[in-house]
């Protein structure tokens, strides 16, 4: 049988991009100040975020960007409709999912290496659902969470991103993240914004 | 493009289990059950999901524990303490004005959102008139509910919960330790019903005048979740509140309408009054 990825046009890789997902903890606001704002206006995928945040308090990731950023940043809630050109932060004590419907779902069950949300959650639900056409980015963090949603992700077809580790604020995790997918691009931040303008330009 | 193996294996297995034994997963959050489910292959040792299904179909004995994981636990006492502050100072003045108060609590879990309900209608002075119904699928779950019996080491979590929530009481009054165990006082589940019920396949079985239904809708897609909401409104009372979990709402639901919104940061809504 002859699969329709096999008639895509032999354009870049990227030109199929429907999704990015990033994981990212300890120095999340200062990294994510160096991409967010800079993804311009009309961007047009959705972008999905899990932050590591202590349980039990509101997040304020929200009000950081909201003045920010060019495009529309929420957190998500259950069965949000996936809207290209929005940034979701998954909201603190809830894993985030990605539904073969693209919508958002959530789930309270027990937290993945320690945390709730989980990138790996993220991660795998999404590589599931966009297969090639998911763009996932490890970025700065003290965890071993999200390596494996990335290998996911790589597995699917998915493009895998990673800050360069001796330049991130926590190492831990953007190494973990290598040492599971060695043929994931390093980049630094503002690489890693440019590559998204590019991605879509 | 074709189905992927593990998709088409998926839905079979939830497919027998509904023919099987009756409990209806089909309309789950699939991103969800299939993570539970792979976590069950594990367990299990199965190799494939299409082994499970073998296991489960022939092996009835295994059913309660693939339950556990096709159903979701977590759960605390006071748990979202400023929605049971809502609760306290949005609903209960209203509640008030009724001779006698049903209270359903949909998916109860292990108990805790049902007594966190009976402490704080214990403060306010309803208990005596109330009658709670918490309902689930899962009967382990269920019975513990029943038990009321909680580690001890989750005390601290919900003392402080219990206070965040408006506490007007020491939560100490409520329980008592022994080894290692916090046994919830029996005169808290004296007016207290703990039942098999389930959202999707089951009817209405009473008129009342809340329903609190947390943090279970977000496992349902939104054909179950309708239905499980249709559930709701008929139960309830004009003018009878339902409180959501604190990332779940109405607005995706056919039922959005049916409702206003009390408390949208805490998800508290009323019941229509017309016709
Ligand atoms: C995460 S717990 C929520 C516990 C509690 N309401 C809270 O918010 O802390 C979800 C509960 O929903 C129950 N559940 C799942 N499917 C159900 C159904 N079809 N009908 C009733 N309860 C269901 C599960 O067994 C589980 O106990």
């Amino acid at each position: 049988m002859i699969s329709s990825r096999s008639t895509s046009l032999p354009a870049t890789k990227n030109a199929r991009a429907a999704a990015i997902a990033i994981g990212v903890s300890s120095g999340a606001v200062r990294a994510l100040s160096e991409i967010l704002p800079l993804l311009p206006r009309h961007f047009p995928l959705p972008v999905l975020i899990v932050v590591h945040l202590p349980p039990g308090e509101k997040s304020a990731l929200v009000d950081c960007f909201e003045g920010k950023c060019q495009i529309a940043i929420r957190e998500a809630e259950d069965k949000d409709p996936i809207v290209d050109g929005t940034i979701y932060f998954a909201p603190p004590d809830y894993h985030l999912l990605v539904e073969a419907d693209r919508r958002l779902s959530l789930s309270s069950e027990e937290p993945v290496l320690f945390s709730r949300p989980s990138i790996d959650v993220l991660f795998e639900s999404a590589a599931d659902v966009y297969g090639a056409a998911l763009i996932g980015i490890i970025l700065t963090g003290a965890s071993n969470d999200g390596a494996g949603g990335l290998k996911a992700i790589v597995a699917a077809g998915g493009t895998a991103l990673v800050q360069r580790p001796d330049l991130a604020q926590a190492s831990e995790m953007p190494q973990a993240a290598l040492d599971a997918c060695p043929n994931a691009l390093v980049l630094t931040l503002p690489q890693i914004a440019n590559y998204l303008q590019q991605t879509v330009a | 493009m074709s189905e992927l193996t593990h998709d088409i294996e998926l839905s079979l297995l939830l497919e027998a289990i509904f023919r099987r034994y009756h409990y209806d997963f089909r309309g789950y959050s699939m991103a969800s059950v299939k993570r539970r489910v792979h976590q069950a292959k594990e367990h299990f040792r199965c190799p494939t999901i299409s082994s499970l299904q073998d296991r489960v179909l022939h092996d009835p004995s295994v059913l309660p524990k693939l339950l556990s994981y096709l159903t979701v636990q977590v759960s605390d006492l006071f748990r979202d303490p400023a929605y049971f502050r809502a609760l306290r100072e949005l609903v209960i003045p209203h509640l008030k004005t009724y001779p006698s108060l049903k209270v359903w609590v949909a998916g109860c879990s292990t108990g805790e959102e049902l007594y966190s309900l009976a402490i704080l209608f214990r403060e306010e002075g309803l208990e005596e008139r109330t009658m709670f119904y918490g309902t689930d699928i899962n009967p382990d779950a269920l019975q513990q509910a029943d038990a009321g019996v909680y580690s001890l080491n989750r005390i601290p979590q919900f003392t402080e919960n219990h206070r965040r929530a408006g506490g007007k009481s020491s939560l100490s009054d409520y329980y008592t330790a022994n080894y290692g165990a916090a046994v919830f006082d029996k005169s808290l589940r004296q007016r207290a019903v703990f039942s098999d019920h389930s959202l999707v396949s089951d009817e209405v079985f009473a008129e009342v005048q809340l329903v609190s239904c947390r943090n279970v809708l977000i496992y349902f897609d939104l054909e179950i979740q309708n239905r499980a909401l249709g559930l709701f409104q008929d139960s309830l009372v004009r003018k009878g509140f339902l409180g959501l979990g604190a990332k779940e709402s109405l607005r995706y639901s056919q039922y959005a309408e049916s409702f206003v919104e009390l408390s949208r940061e805490e998800r508290l809504y009323q019941k229509r009054g017309g016709a």
